[in-house]
């Protein structure tokens, strides 16, 4: 039997106010959507997701990595292997990109179950992450928002299986951004309703339950893409779906995220569901695909997921710093000419600075960040075996709040962590500077440091437990 | 090493923002200055050896040579983080303890005010370690030191307003106002605990001391100052080092132990009269009066309130307004000190002197920091 083992998400705590676009202040209660902050990306993102999924999963199992994304920064140099890095996945772990359309989450998701279906691989990590880009005060922006979601993909403890689905495909121009525009394009919003997503979704969804036999009656849960709340309240409608089954799709509160919708829509409707349900799910994106889940086994639920993250929230104070945290504000110098940290040092540090490992010494056990040759503690030379740090939990020893350092929101935190003994030197962030103390413990999680030649440059962070 | 090498002549340029100056300017200024002051009529005959410290150099020790018309003789350049001109006075007065040479030049410059930024840029050449400035990793000790010995905000603002004031009394010092301790309670903050007023400046400077051999320094002058002690110590990365306790620099602890031992001192508060030591930040200088065994672990902030380090009290501390004054120009600060504690060694230091001073200790401390420098200097 061959399904999704384990699932997780990501949504990121920093929330724009709508209210915030049109210079109102921000309201208790009123709509918002989550943002990527000015350290995050569609690969830190993913990077969280699957760490929220995997759990304590043993990472050595893995076989593949599929990367779904429309935001991915580079056309040339893969996320996927960035991913694989960052999770210490194993040197012959396959990786692959997947892009290009909204429905490239999906895409990958069927992707990974037919390749474990056919023996061809064991385990894949999916990963769906998405952080959208409407332009400053137009009218998509209010819609899109950044999220991302993770699927482990197996044959043992399969918690759900992929029953069927059901594709069309629409050839239209209804969004679209090419490789020369920041904003993603939408062509009349009827036309883009009207034309492509309410028929595509409505014909893919009926040609799903003809080709099962199934009737909309018989799933418990309907998880469908949401073009907006309105359009995805059309197909609802359209497709006889009663309330009791439609998988809330969270506008006004984390926005579209794209390739990650419908999945996120799927390990939301998984974190819920129990044993001998069935799941419907439709994504969107150049025409649809429905794809039915029957539910077999019920999670072991240690992931924050969807819930857990909606429930975390940092509201940004103005839209000014959602600009600067976007990279939208005009800047003195231009960033991002010149060829950034050199390639080589990059090479030899990628361990420690993507993989956040260090080292444990074999002859007295003291562990270090970074590696070292010669031990600190006992001074032997070249000892050492790798430990990975980033799955493990800190404590807070010193700290000091950097008003110097830019950001869109200072101050920036510096803390030293120990870590099983070891002391990282490391950012701290997703906590208020008054909820800061000595001792607290921390966790870690994959970020964006800076933009040194135009590319982002990643690290590790400390959050709070 | 002990008393086997003497300083006989000092100079100090004026320390600001020297945008009219040049790093030639400097340097001539502070040599020539201490040419006189040696009574040296013959630089080119008199000065074998030039040991330079400087932390940002443009041409390295051509620079130096085409400066001072040094040339058929060594010049070097030492650096070691702020402790680089306390370095670079190591360097000479080991050459002439150890009989190479009978007369050097030390001098130390820099000039980080042509970069365009007015306080430290920030290094994108990693990815770890970042924010990196040195307000950011000198405020670490902060949280841990306030928790654990009830300090606060305010016990470091006494520090800034004493080194205000007695920067008022330095003719070459760039800061010349008083200021309380509530515009240091309340000026930007720059990294937690520091505000504006915790941050020494940033200056463009040079100074200069010749090292001679102590059984001939009477041919220069009478009122000869002798090296007690030199000392360059390392200490563990504060960010790394798995036993740190984040209450002191242990690189000033280990350079404490070498100088003490060299220059046989077993009571330091007792026998030391005056000192120069590193305030980059006002929390340096508060756990330096205990690194260096001047009191115990914690009891800094007592004797800020009770005023034992300011100019009349017991062992005054930063006599002519330290870096939070004279900005720091980062191979130049180590030998500014030396210049300050030889005038104090020779009671020539103004309104700001300290009575019948006979021992003066100097000290630098950075980088992460894990670099620290301690010079003590006494009269014969």
């Amino acid at each position: 039997m061959v399904g999704i083992v384990a699932f997780g998400a990501y949504i990121p705590m920093t929330r724009l106010p709508l209210s915030l676009i049109n210079g109102r202040p921000a309201a208790d209660g009123g709509p918002e959507k989550a943002v990527a902050f000015y350290d995050e990306d569609s690969v830190t993102m993913a990077v969280a997701a699957a760490c929220d999924c995997l759990g304590s999963e043993e990472r050595s199992t893995i076989d593949a990595v599929m990367f779904a994304s429309t935001s991915y920064a580079l056309r040339e140099k893969q996320g996927a292997v960035v991913i694989a890095k960052a999770l210490d996945l194993r040197g012959d772990v396959e990786t692959a990109d997947f892009g290009g359309s909204l429905r490239a989450g999906t895409d990958a998701l069927k992707a990974a179950v037919r390749a474990v279906a056919s023996g061809a691989t064991g385990r894949v990590l999916v990963v769906a992450s998405d952080c959208r880009m409407g332009a400053p005060r137009g009218a998509l922006e209010r819609n899109l928002g950044d999220a991302a979601v993770a699927f482990l993909v197996g044959s043992e403890g399969v918690v759900a299986v992929l029953e069927d689905s059901a594709a069309v495909a629409n050839e239209m121009q209804d969004l679209w951004r090419t490789d020369a525009d920041d904003f993603t394009h939408s062509w009349e919003e009827r036309f883009v309703v009207q034309e492509g997503y309410v028929p595509s979704m409505t014909r893919a969804a009926t040609a799903l339950l003809e080709k099962s036999g199934n009737g909309i009656q018989d799933y418990d849960r309907v998880a469908l893409y949401g073009h907006d709340a309105r359009s995805h309240a059309t197909v609802v409608r359209g497709l006889g779906v009663v309330e009791t089954q439609v998988q809330p799709t969270y506008f006004g509160r984390l926005g579209n995220c794209g390739a990650a919708f419908a999945p996120l829509l799927l390990c939301a409707a998984l974190e819920q569901a129990s044993a001998g349900e069935r799941i419907l799910l439709v994504g969107y994106g150049d025409g649809a695909e429905a794809f039915s889940f029957s539910v077999v086994g019920d999670s072991a639920a240690a992931r924050l997921g969807v819930g857990g993250h909606l429930e975390r929230r940092r509201p940004l104070r103005s839209y000014d710093s959602f600009l600067r945290a976007r990279g939208l504000d005009k800047k003195e110098w231009q960033a991002g000419t010149g060829p950034g940290l050199a390639a080589t040092i990059r090479l030899r540090e990628r361990d420690a600075d993507i993989g956040l490992i260090g080292a444990v010494c074999e002859a007295c056990g003291q562990v270090h960040f970074p590696r070292s040759r010669v031990c600190v503690k006992c001074h032997v030379r070249d000892r050492w075996q790798p430990y990975r740090l980033s799955d493990k939990t800190g404590q807070v020893l010193a700290y000091t709040f950097d008003y110097f350092f830019p950001t869109p929101e200072p101050p920036a935190i510096m803390t030293v962590a120990d870590v099983d003994g070891a002391r990282v030197h490391i950012q701290l962030s997703d906590v208020a500077p008054d909820q800061v103390q000595l001792d607290m413990p921390v966790r870690f999680t994959f970020r964006k440091i800076h933009e040194a030649g135009g590319k982002a440059n990643y690290f590790w962070k400390a959050v709070p437990v | 090493m002990r008393d086997k090498t003497a300083i006989v002549g000092v100079g100090c340029c004026k320390f600001g923002e020297n945008w009219g100056q040049s790093r030639e300017d400097m340097m001539v200024e502070a040599a020539y200055q201490a040419y006189e002051d040696a009574g040296i009529d013959n630089p080119q005959k008199q000065i074998e050896a030039v040991f330079c410290g400087v932390v940002y150099p443009n041409f390295s020790t051509g620079e130096v040579a085409d400066a001072l018309r040094f040339y058929d003789r060594p010049i070097s350049h030492v650096q070691n983080y702020c402790a680089t001109g306390t370095d670079a006075f190591r360097f000479g007065a080991f050459g002439v303890a150890a009989g190479v040479y009978d007369t050097v030049l030390v001098l130390g410059y820099d000039k980080p005010k042509d970069r365009g930024v007015s306080g430290p840029s920030v290094a994108f050449d990693r990815v770890r370690g970042l924010p990196a400035t040195p307000a950011g990793w000198f405020s670490l000790c902060a949280a841990r030191y306030f928790d654990t010995f009830g300090a606060d905000r305010s016990d470091l603002a006494k520090i800034a307003v004493k080194n205000h004031h007695n920067g008022t009394l330095a003719p070459n010092s760039m800061l010349k106002r008083e200021i309380t301790v509530d515009d240091v309670l309340n000026a930007r903050m720059i990294s937690w605990p520091f505000g504006l007023y915790d941050c020494a400046a940033q200056s463009d400077g040079a100074a200069a001391a010749i090292i001679t051999r102590a059984d001939k320094a009477k041919d220069f002058r009478d009122d000869f100052v002798l090296v007690k002690a030199v000392a360059i110590a390392l200490g563990e990365n504060p960010q790394t080092d798995p036993d740190f306790d984040f209450l002191r620099w242990k690189p000033t602890e280990y350079a404490a132990r070498q100088a003490y031992e060299m220059a046989g001192i077993s009571k330091p508060f007792d026998e030391i009269d005056v000192a120069q030591v590193h305030d980059c930040f006002t929390l340096t200088e508060l756990l330096t009066y205990e690194d260096l065994g001047f009191i115990e672990k914690g009891a800094a902030r007592e004797h800020i309130a009770s005023g034992t380090f300011e100019l009349d009290g017991e062992l005054p501390v930063n006599t002519d307004g330290g870096l939070k004054t004279f900005g720091h120009p980062t191979g130049a600060t180590g030998v500014r000190m030396i210049y300050e504690n030889v005038l104090q060694l020779r009671g020539q230091a103004g309104p700001r002197q300290v009575k019948g001073a006979t021992t003066a200790l100097s000290h630098n401390i950075g980088g992460a920091p894990q670099a620290c420098g301690i010079t003590i200097l006494g009269t014969p």
